[in-house]
């Protein structure tokens, strides 16, 4: 038998980073292949060149026995390769049609395609409706047109970007049955994941990546999680220490918010409490997309409410006051964009330092102190462990996961109250992640309030003391880690609790919920 | 060979500084082929463009005359942009900031007061800011774009004037012509050196400057604006008012331009006249660029923006070419400027040889 | 002729240059693209347009000077912003600043030239008929080609493939990048069109609309355009009847003097200029309008390898 996909030798270099070393990769007709590895390890841009968008800068590909030049993506689909994208290569405003037919190296085929599109869509149980607009999906669904617009070209190369991470446990296990369905008729998938767990469900082959290089070729079903993480991190999974102590007073009170959204595709919220207490880690998990942006915003004061009683923070009611406000009231709120919202990317550390903690003796009558900003800096520098030339750094030259090290060192560095974080170890390679998430539990076990929003259960569960899940602008009671499960969170996020809790205030949301 | 852009880790300081020169030299090339396209003898174009205008005590006191209302208007603006609120109408501003000044100097006409001159100044700086409060109301409140709404009241404020000029204010005994009242010495800024008509709004113009160096580089409000202007989404975490910003930077500028405007009428032009500025409004956006929108930048791109109406002036006199050649270059500069500043985040890279995986079949 | 149909006939002629340049700057930022160096394109399309006619007698001639100069003038904002990644508003307010000074420079000796402007249309019988003869059937040609501009460009944007590309490209150029689109090239051609437009608009203004050249002949007009374009949250029927009414708003100077009103002529003046500033203020109010219907990349710089 013929491989379908050969690489060998490929390199890739850009300006301080090698993304790919000397990578050789070999892909058989039918197989599902994991292509593990961490965060910057390396895996998007090795598919990106299979797929033409980016140019090797050295290597060759062979498809089907036969040395080949991908220039681009057009290339790669007359070749039969398609690309599911982790960042999704869709359009708002158009419809679904108009989204595929883009992807498509023909004319637009109007009322033929749609009658394809749903012929696909059932055949493979991704049911999808050619008419609706992108901007009134939600996120799994969205999933479902890349998939579908894939399909349609009877790929015999199915690339896979991290494809769960938008999706409830119960439409993985939909997505792996689609998968699996493909492969058995002969096409070959290229999977790509961080998740031990899901990779050893469904892949036969896996090639393990660290730092741009291959470091191990294994069959994962015969592989524990844990050797897996040795192949892929080269040491063993951390754990954060356990907990202590009891909640005390509580240090968020949300009551009854509801908010309209403020952006023509955004999420409505809807009748949402909730209470964190100092000494307690509260976790919300959802697939993103159901109002976790809007919640964070109308609690960091970036959206101010109407009715000041709605969020109360340490005890003053605080739902009219600004960002700055909030922040001198003990909030501390780490976001989920580092580069341009948590951080200026073309600012030097030192004056991304003064941007939230200004007001701890940075500045005097107005003026800046630049030494003591300075010294700040190199505080966070120093105790959160950030690889960094120093505080004069620019923040875009920081990693993803240094950069995290020195916001979350900045915002407790400012002794909160309480903390507020959004996907803690999104784009974070582990040992950071480690780190950030030790970080949080020490904060906890110091009396402060933590409240975290995820899309990884595995990292709430490990942390959490209370667990609530968001779908469709609505949060659900939280229930203690101890006492529910992820079979109970997944139905949870797919919005079992919505129906009941909908019908004494109903609201609309245009970021309708995956069908489980 | 091929060429390709590649983006730099870090923003080159050397790229920032250089480029206003290499727009300069572009400028002057230009300038090189054109005057012999135009069968003029280019050196002796050049010279006369660039050298004698400045070569008397007179003449300096010219240029820095003209750099005046340039580096106050650009200093003003400057704040704006580097907060990404583009405040294009100081030419509107600072006829407002005149008319605001000399209606002033018209009210308290031969009264020999000490006072009538201050009150002037802060006559057409309010002129200016309440010119500036439109389009910041409008953006603020109805979201309305303050490129197009400032540009919009430039012709309105010329019409304005031009109103007042041909009716309520013109001097009755001025034979009929669009003017006002010469105004009297009490009225007009004190001359600063002798054998010149450089007056005391030059000094005034320095002292904005370096207060716009102080708020731009060691002031919270400073740092708040260009981090509005950098990342809008981390302004918003960090607390910093959108609302705040627009207001603070239309209100900088139109205080700038209005100040620019009544330098004019109570300085060279001693009255008020249907047109009292050939587009120092707009000439400052681009000083602004060149200087880098850096306070200190700015006061050396006002003098390459004088000498580049000087020239123009004396092309026109000794060389009989059009003095609009100023304007051309003008926007040339900025141009060239803004090509060349790509590469304060890119630099060039050669590829001389084809990838060994682009070979491939 | 009744009054009536004269003011018809004049509106139309008034807003035919506005339809031109906002049709054109409609197509360039639904590519993603900002170019707010219309009244500088605009500018350089009617001084060469008039040189051209001026110099060799044909006034067609003119009118592609005028369209290839509006391009040449939106090629060099391409390559600034594109290529070399330039603020776009920043390069926008060059280009028009330079506009101007390259108009000036160049038509200086064309200031009091005369030329033989372009002419109406006259069709046999048709134009002769009474009322509707000079209604709809003698117009100036520019003045027909523009609405068959208006129909070609909503054809163009909403039913051919091409156009959902640049829609595609407006909306997100890194999803078109990822799905093998390329976005400069997209952009570019979206660019060079839009100047083409404004050129012709200008070439329109100083060969029919006021067969001359002065300094400044466009008045503000490439400005108007701009706010056109979101007084139409870019749909191109709104800006053809957004040109209309402010065609007629420009008409008011003379309509005010034929009714005899007596007003100094810089209030009617400042007309266009303040109707700009609240309808633009009027319409920019509802936030959600603008956000759905502006594409959501204008402005940004798009470079493939970052």
């Amino acid at each position: 038998m013929t491989p379908r996909l050969v690489l060998t030798g490929i390199s890739k270099t850009y300006p301080g980073v090698v993304a790919n070393d000397g990578v050789d990769l070999t892909v058989w007709p039918g197989e599902i292949h994991a292509i593990l590895g961490e965060n910057g390890a390396g895996k998007s841009t090795l598919m990106k060149i299979i797929y033409g968008a980016v140019t090797p800068d050295a290597g060759t590909l062979a498809w089907e026995g036969e040395p080949v030049t991908i220039a681009n993506p057009a290339r790669a689909r007359r070749l039969g390769i398609g690309m599911v994208f982790q960042h999704f290569s869709l359009f708002e405003t158009l419809t679904v049609a108009d989204n595929i037919a883009l992807a498509l190296d023909r004319e637009r085929t109007g009322p033929e395609l749609a009658a394809r599109i749903r012929e696909v869509s059932a055949r493979y149980g991704l049911p999808l409706d050619p008419a609706r607009y992108v901007h009134t999906m939600a996120v799994g669904e969205r999933q479902r047109i890349e998939i579908v617009r894939c399909l349609l070209q009877n790929p015999r190369l199915l690339i896979m970007d991290e494809p769960t991470s938008v999706l409830t446990p119960q439409a993985v296990t939909t997505l792996f049955e689609t998968l699996r369905q493909l492969a058995a008729g002969g096409c070959s998938i290229l999977y790509i994941s961080h998740k031990l767990d899901e990779i050893r469900t469904l892949c036969q082959q896996a090639t393990v990546m660290r730092a741009g290089k291959v470091t191990g070729r294994c069959d994962p079903r015969r592989e524990s999680a844990s050797s897996l993480a040795r192949m892929m991190i080269g040491a063993d999974l951390p754990h954060p220490s356990p907990r202590a102590g009891v909640p005390g007073a509580p240090a968020l009170v949300v009551r009854d918010l509801t908010l309209p959204a403020a952006d023509p595709f955004g999420t409505a919220l809807a009748a949402i409490d909730l209470t964190v207490h100092a000494g307690e880690i509260v976790g919300i998990a959802g697939v993103s997309g159901n109002g976790q942006q809007e919640l964070l915003a109308a609690l960091s004061g970036e959206r101010r409410l109407a009715d000041a009683a709605t969020v109360t923070i340490c005890g003053t009611a605080a739902g009219r006051l600004d960002a700055a406000q909030r922040r001198a009231l003990g909030l501390a709120f780490v976001p989920e964009e580092r580069l341009g919202r948590g951080a200026v990317p073309d600012l030097s550390l030192a004056d991304n330092a003064l941007l939230t903690a200004h007001g701890k003796g940075l500045v005097t009558r107005g003026f800046i102190r630049d030494a003591a900003v300075r010294a700040y800096a190199a505080a966070i520098i120093r105790d959160y462990d950030v690889k960094a030339s120093g505080p004069d750094a620019m923040a875009r030259s920081l990693s993803g996961g240094n950069l995290q090290k020195f916001i979350v060192g900045r915002e407790m560095r400012q002794v909160p109250r309480l903390m507020i974080v959004a996907q803690p170890t999104w784009g974070v390679d582990v040992g950071a992640a480690a780190q950030i998430r030790q970080a949080l539990v020490d904060l906890r076990n110091g009396g402060v309030a933590v409240l975290v929003v995820s899309e990884e259960l595995d990292e709430l569960f490990e942390i959490c003391d209370r667990l609530a899940v968001m779908a469709q602008g609505r949060l659900s009671v939280p229930r203690p880690v101890r006492e529910t499960d992820a079979e109970a969170i997944g139905l949870l996020m797919a919005g079992s609790f919505v129906a009941a809790t909908s019908a004494s205030s109903p609201v609309s949301s245009p970021a309708g919920m995956t069908a489980p | 060979m091929r060429l390709r852009l590649e983006s730099r880790p870090e923003p080159s300081r050397l790229a920032t500084w250089l480029s206003p020169l290499v727009a300069t030299f572009a400028v002057l090339a230009i300038g090189f082929v054109l005057f012999a396209a135009m069968g003029r003898d280019p050196w002796f174009a050049l010279y006369t463009f660039f050298i004698d205008p400045i070569d008397t005590r007179y003449d300096v006191g010219e240029l820095l005359l003209k750099a005046t209302p340039l580096m106050l208007c650009a200093v003003g603006l400057a704040v704006g942009y580097r907060a990404n609120v583009w405040n294009i109408g100081a030419e509107g501003q600072l006829i407002m900031g005149a008319i605001a000044g000399g209606g002033v100097a018209l009210a308290f006409h031969g009264s020999e007061s000490h006072f009538v001159l201050p009150l002037m100044l802060v006559a057409g700086v309010a002129g200016g800011m309440l010119w500036a409060a439109i389009p910041a109301l409008l953006r603020t409140r109805f979201n309305a774009n303050e490129i197009l709404v400032s540009l919009m009241l430039v012709y309105v404020a010329s019409l304005v004037l031009s109103l007042l000029v041909h009716g309520a204010w013109r001097d009755p005994e001025g034979f009929n012509f669009p003017q006002s009242k010469l105004f009297t010495e009490s009225e007009l800024l004190p001359n600063l050196i002798p054998d010149t008509r450089l007056n005391v709004g030059f000094l005034i113009a320095l002292a904005v400057v370096g207060a716009g160096w102080v708020f731009v580089r060691k002031s919270l409000p400073g740092y708040r604006m260009r981090v509005a202007g950098l990342a809008p989404a981390a302004a918003v975490y960090a607390g910093i008012s959108p609302t705040r910003t627009v207001w603070i930077a239309m209100l900088v500028g139109g205080a700038c331009a209005g100040l620019a405007g009544v330098g004019e009428v109570a300085g060279p032009i001693g009255q008020l006249m249907p047109v009292i500025s050939p587009g120092y409004g707009f000439a400052a956006i681009i000083v602004a660029f060149v200087g880098r929108l850096h306070p200190v930048g700015i006061l050396f791109a006002s003098l390459l923006m004088s000498l580049l109406y000087l020239g123009g002036e004396a092309a026109q006199m000794k060389l009989a070419l059009p003095s609009s050649v100023t304007g051309l270059f003008q926007g040339t500069l900025l141009l060239f400027l803004l090509g060349a500043d790509v590469f304060i985040h890119y630099r060039l890279r050669v590829l001389r040889s084809v990838a060994p995986a682009a070979r491939g079949a | 002729m009744d009054i009536a149909t004269q003011l018809v006939l004049l509106t139309l002629a008034a807003g035919t240059p506005l339809v031109y340049a906002a049709l054109g700057e409609l197509v360039t930022e639904k590519s993603g693209v900002l170019n707010l160096g219309v009244e500088g394109m605009m500018l350089v399309g009617a001084v060469v347009a008039f040189i051209v006619a001026a110099r060799t007698g044909a006034p067609w001639l003119g009118v592609a000077a005028g369209i290839a100069a509006g391009a040449a003038l939106a090629l060099v904002f391409a390559v600034v912003t594109l290529t070399l990644q330039a603020n776009q508003v920043a390069s926008g307010l060059a280009l028009s600043l330079f506009g101007v000074g390259l108009s000036a420079f160049v038509g200086l000796d064309y200031v009091s030239v005369v030329i033989e402007p372009l002419p109406p249309l006259h069709v046999p019988v048709l134009s002769d008929l009474p009322v509707v003869g000079a209604l709809l059937f003698s117009w100036n040609p520019l003045v027909y080609l523009s609405l068959a501009l208006f129909v070609a460009v909503h054809w163009f944007l909403f039913r051919t493939r091409a156009g959902l590309v640049v829609r595609a490209v407006g909306e997100s150029p890194q999803s078109a990048h990822a799905i093998g689109y390329s976005v400069l090239r997209i952009r570019y051609l979206a660019v060079l069109f839009g100047g083409a437009c404004s050129g012709l608009g200008g070439a329109y203004l100083s060969l029919v609309y006021n067969p001359s050249w002065a300094e400044g002949i466009t008045a503000g007009r490439g400005w108007i355009a701009l706010a056109l374009v979101v007084f139409a949250t870019w749909k191109p029927w709104r800006v053809v009847v957004g040109a209309y009414l402010f065609g007629g708003v420009t008409l008011a100077q003379f309509q005010a003097q034929a009714l005899g009103v007596e007003l100094p002529s810089q209030y009617l003046a400042m007309l266009p200029y303040v109707a700009t500033i609240v309808v633009l203020a009027l319409i920019s109010r509802d936030v959600t309008a603008i956000r759905r219907n502006a594409p959501a990349s204008l402005g940004r710089p798009f470079h493939p390898e970052a």
